[in-house]
């Protein structure tokens, strides 16, 4: 895909750092005609299917995200995919905070792709990088408000009274001098001939009534009677299923095939090659699965061919002991180095890592001469539109995506080359049918665009008390953001700053610091995976800083305490994780603590693990204690649900999964050799939320981070030697 | 030709008798509450009940379902009104929502054989189900939640 296939963001926009101005700027400054989607007007042809923002029985639509209607249902569009993070309801509960209506009323529907939903920091609508919450709090708001003003007006106007004698309420306009009121689905149609507001006000937080209130979820109810709608659930009229054998080695090519066997299998319809591979496009699912069995195929493996872990291992090594390009510099640290009373160096690894979403891969295509229309659950819908277009010789906006709820995300669905939908757009090409292409779990865990193996060698100088007066960290690993459109804005003098996060901006107060960072590139694709770069650099620095406090004989809680002196929102949910854990307080026999914490995604996360050990090196995570301040918490129940599911996520990392390659070929496929963690591995685990009414900030990933070095850190608490690899694995534990 | 009941409702399929359990109810009976996510009984995304006990449709053919009678999450009731859906809402479990289908199957038939299950209880009976998302202490909670609901109601 080419930069140039749609806008590219706006670099200075884009820094994370300036988020929170950004997003104000962008909410003072709201163009409310730019807030009625294009498709509404100009693409009647591909919204086909869509629900119209309005129509008779749902008048009023002030704006691209809120519907009312004259039955009072609420209907919100959310901009952002549902993929468990809980979005198709604090949008909503945005929204309706300052529309004043009836929760109960409130519906929430997924936003076509148009640039009326684009992201407001990002540029374009894709859901990533745990920003829904922080980039749509003034907006959604402001749109609920802004019809709430247009309700009133419409009021006013049929009581012949002034709307500032008018007030909203629970779903009514009332005026209370004359007791009269009005349903806001009575006052849908007049409002839709206001003129809409040109300030809208928003609410004093002191008046809040859903925001940082427990709300339950819009999506639970039909997430318990398979209700629920995911991509792989969508059936449309004449569509059939395919699966595409795709190349054993990343960067392989078809030489040729035959087909013969394959198109012998009851159902398999037809056989056709595409860029990616073999496609077998069947009347269901499984005559697909066989039909692909029976192919033979003659493969060019590519430049991959000899790609393997153990042999990317010594060189990722070698390289970590070389300078690097600079990503921070901060004093002196080698005059620092050489000054120390006592030196701790150590070097960390860890793997390749498949998302493994539970819901595989998949996309429905169903495309003609002028238009296309996909159905999947995606995170990037301007970036798989480019993407469908370029492959179906339209323009983008011929093409429409129906975003379904995502059974999983973890960043996977927000491809950079958008490789899932563009695949499933090239095999409908070639089929002539709508299709749906679906991935095995097989191919989902070797399909490539993993989390990135990294190594990290650190050097750390003392000073007499034990305190780190030096700190230098060399960061090896694949590069996510170069050759993608992000590359612009992530990348800098080489440097991309998804390697980097989590370890160029620790937030210890260290004088003297140097992280330096080398990029190999090799055949395997590379993507984000839930916290990124934090997933690496949350447990080598957080590790490492524990070696340090044994190194200099110092508690680690303690060392953390005056390290972070000048972070007082760290320094928070570190005591606050502490005290709710009982740090230092009496644990069973052959039980240990650790602890660690990362600020990530703007939020400030800390986590106790305590563990023991059995002699055949079996660890057992008891339980995990979290604390969070993600600033002004919108659902506090989706705040904790998140920061769970990160430490299950994380732990998962720690303890189970790693892609290995050999001869350029995974050498995982399923879940007995890709383990997930189970309900009977799973911790007790506490989350407390550590109140702030700071803007709010990322929930989705901050999780993640702290629970690997946390467990390390209790594993080396609990037998003095440190964990330098992940994920651990019994065989290093093993003490009989 | 393969007859069975699904939810209560007599069907025929014209299905290979190796095709599995899965495919059949998704591709040809449009039950799309039961899902796909290992094809290997790895993850208990696909359970459903095959007269009243928990299989992995996954890897179940068809031909084992003739003349039996199936449940899938669409048939555990009508209106919400199951223990379990009712703890899972009131608890909040369901993230992405894309296991919770076969959670909630494995979960009935544990607490049908055993009204009071302890942690141990739930750890042999759910480790077969995975979930992505992290729900597990969730789910935990609401099977302990849905044992009381369905406590009370019988002792109504």
């Amino acid at each position: 895909m080419t930069s140039s296939s749609f806008p590219e963001p706006k670099r200075d926009e884009m820094k994370r750092r300036d988020f929170l101005k950004t997003t104000a700027t962008v909410g003072g400054g709201l163009l409310i005609s730019a807030y009625i989607p294009q498709w509404n007007k100009t693409n009647a042809a591909t919204s086909r299917g869509l629900a119209t923002l309005v129509d008779a029985t749902h008048p009023f639509a002030p704006n691209a995200f809120v519907r009312i209607g004259t039955d009072d249902s609420i209907t919100v569009i959310a901009n952002h995919s549902e993929m468990g993070q809980g979005v198709y309801t604090s949008l909503p509960m945005l929204l309706a905070e300052d529309l004043e209506c009836d929760w109960s009323k409130v519906r929430v529907e997924g936003a076509p792709v148009d640039a009326a939903y684009n992201h407001s920091v990002f540029g374009i609508q894709m859901t990533g990088g745990s920003t829904t919450t922080t980039s749509e709090y003034d907006r959604f708001r402001k749109m609920g408000a802004m019809a709430r003003l247009m309700l009133i007006s419409a009021a006013a106007q049929s009581w012949k009274v002034d709307p500032q004698t008018c007030q909203a309420e629970k779903g009514f306009v009332i005026h209370a001098a004359s007791g009269k009121r009005a349903s806001f689905g009575n006052l849908a149609e007049l409002a839709s001939k206001q003129t809409p507001p040109t300030t809208i006000p928003l609410k004093d937080p002191k008046e809040f009534t859903l925001i940082g209130k427990p709300v339950h979820r819009l999506d639970t109810p039909s997430k318990t009677n398979g209700a629920a709608q995911f991509g792989l659930d969508v059936y449309i009229p004449g569509m059939l299923t395919a699966v595409v054998a795709r190349a054993p080695v990343f960067g392989g090519k078809v030489v040729s095939f035959d087909a013969d066997k394959a198109k012998a299998v009851p159902g398999v319809v037809k056989v056709l090659q595409v860029p990616s591979g073999v496609a077998v496009i069947a009347t269901g699912f499984w005559p697909a699965k066989l039909g692909r069995e029976k192919l033979d195929i003659t493969w060019d493996p590519g430049p991959g061919k000899d790609l393997s872990s153990v042999g990317m291992r010594e060189e990722f090594a070698k390289t970590s002991r070389t300078p690097g390009l600079v990503a921070r510099k901060v004093g002196d640290p080698a005059a620092a180095m050489a000054g120390a009373a006592k030196k701790v160096t150590a070097e960390y690894e860890v793997p390749y890592l498949s998302h493994s979403m539970m819901e595989p891969l998949n996309t429905v295509v169903d495309l003609h001469q002028d238009r296309c229309e996909i159905w999947t659950g995606t995170q990037f819908q301007t970036g798989d539109r480019a993407a469908a277009a370029k492959v179906a010789g339209l323009k983008p906006d011929q093409v429409q995506i129906h975003t379904t709820l995502l059974g999983g995300g973890f960043g996977r669905r927000a491809n950079p080359a958008s490789d899932f939908v563009s695949e499933a757009v090239e095999v409908a090409r070639v089929a002539k049918v709508p299709v749906k292409v679906v991935w095995t779990r097989e191919d989902d865990i070797r399909g490539g665009w993993y989390r990135p193996m990294w190594y990290d060698h650190f050097e750390a100088g003392l000073d007499a008390q034990g305190n780190p007066i030096a700190w230098t960290h060399t960061i090896v690993g694949q590069s996510i953001m170069t050759g993608t459109m992000f590359e612009s804005f992530g990348v800098k003098n080489g440097v991309d700053s998804a390697s980097v996060e989590g370890a160029a901006d620790i937030l210890y107060g260290i004088p003297n610091v140097q992280v330096d960072l080398h990029s190999p590139r090799n055949a395997v694709p590379v993507q984000w995976w839930r916290s990124v770069g934090h997933s690496h650099t949350g447990f080598s620095v957080e590790t490492f800083l524990d070696e340090v406090a044994h190194a200099g004989a110092q508690d680690p809680y303690e060392l953390r305490r005056t390290l972070l002196a000048g972070q007082p929102r760290m320094l928070a949910v570190l005591d606050h994780a502490a005290k709710k854990a009982n740090w230092g307080g009496p644990l069973p026999a052959g039980h240990a603590r650790g602890i660690a914490g990362h600020f990530s995604f703007d939020s400030y996360v800390a986590q106790v693990a305590e563990i023991s050990i059995e002699k055949d090196g079996t660890l057992h995570v008891h339980k995990i204690v979290a604390a969070v301040d993600c600033g002004r918490v919108v659902n506090p129940d989706t705040v904790k649900a998140q920061i769970e599911g990160g430490i299950i996520f994380g732990l998962t990392a720690a303890l189970k999964t790693e892609i290995t390659l050999e001869n350029g070929r995974v050498q995982q496929s399923n879940f007995h050799n890709y383990p997930m963690l189970r309900m009977f591995e799973s911790p007790e685990i506490e989350v407390y939320i550590v109140e702030s009414t700071e803007k709010p900030t990322g929930v989705g990933e901050p999780g993640v981070p702290p629970v690997a070095p946390a467990v390390a850190n209790a594993v080396l608490a609990l037998t003095g030697k440190p964990v330098r690899r992940l994920p651990i694995k019994a065989e290093d534990l093993r003490t009989a | 030709m393969i007859s069975f009941t699904v939810n209560g409702k007599l069907v025929s399929v014209e299905d290979p008798p190796s095709t599995p359990l899965l495919w059949v109810l998704r591709d040809s009976l449009k039950l799309t509450g039961t899902k796909y996510g290992c094809g290997m009984a790895l993850c208990g995304a696909c359970t459903v009940h095959l007269d009243g006990e928990a299989v992995r449709s996954c890897v179940a053919p068809v031909s084992r379902a003739e003349g039996k009678k199936i449940t899938t999450i669409e048939g555990i009731s009508p209106d919400l009104t199951h223990p379990l859906q009712q703890a899972w809402i009131e608890i909040e479990v369901p993230q992405c929502g894309y296991c919770q289908s076969g959670q909630i199957m494995s979960a009935a038939v544990l607490l049908r054989e055993n009204p009071k299950p302890t942690d141990e209880d739930i750890d042999e009976a759910m480790s077969g189900n995975i979930c992505r998302c992290g729900t597990y202490p969730r789910i935990r909670r609401a099977i302990h939640r849905a044992a009381e609901i369905q406590a009370q109601r019988s002792a109504k």
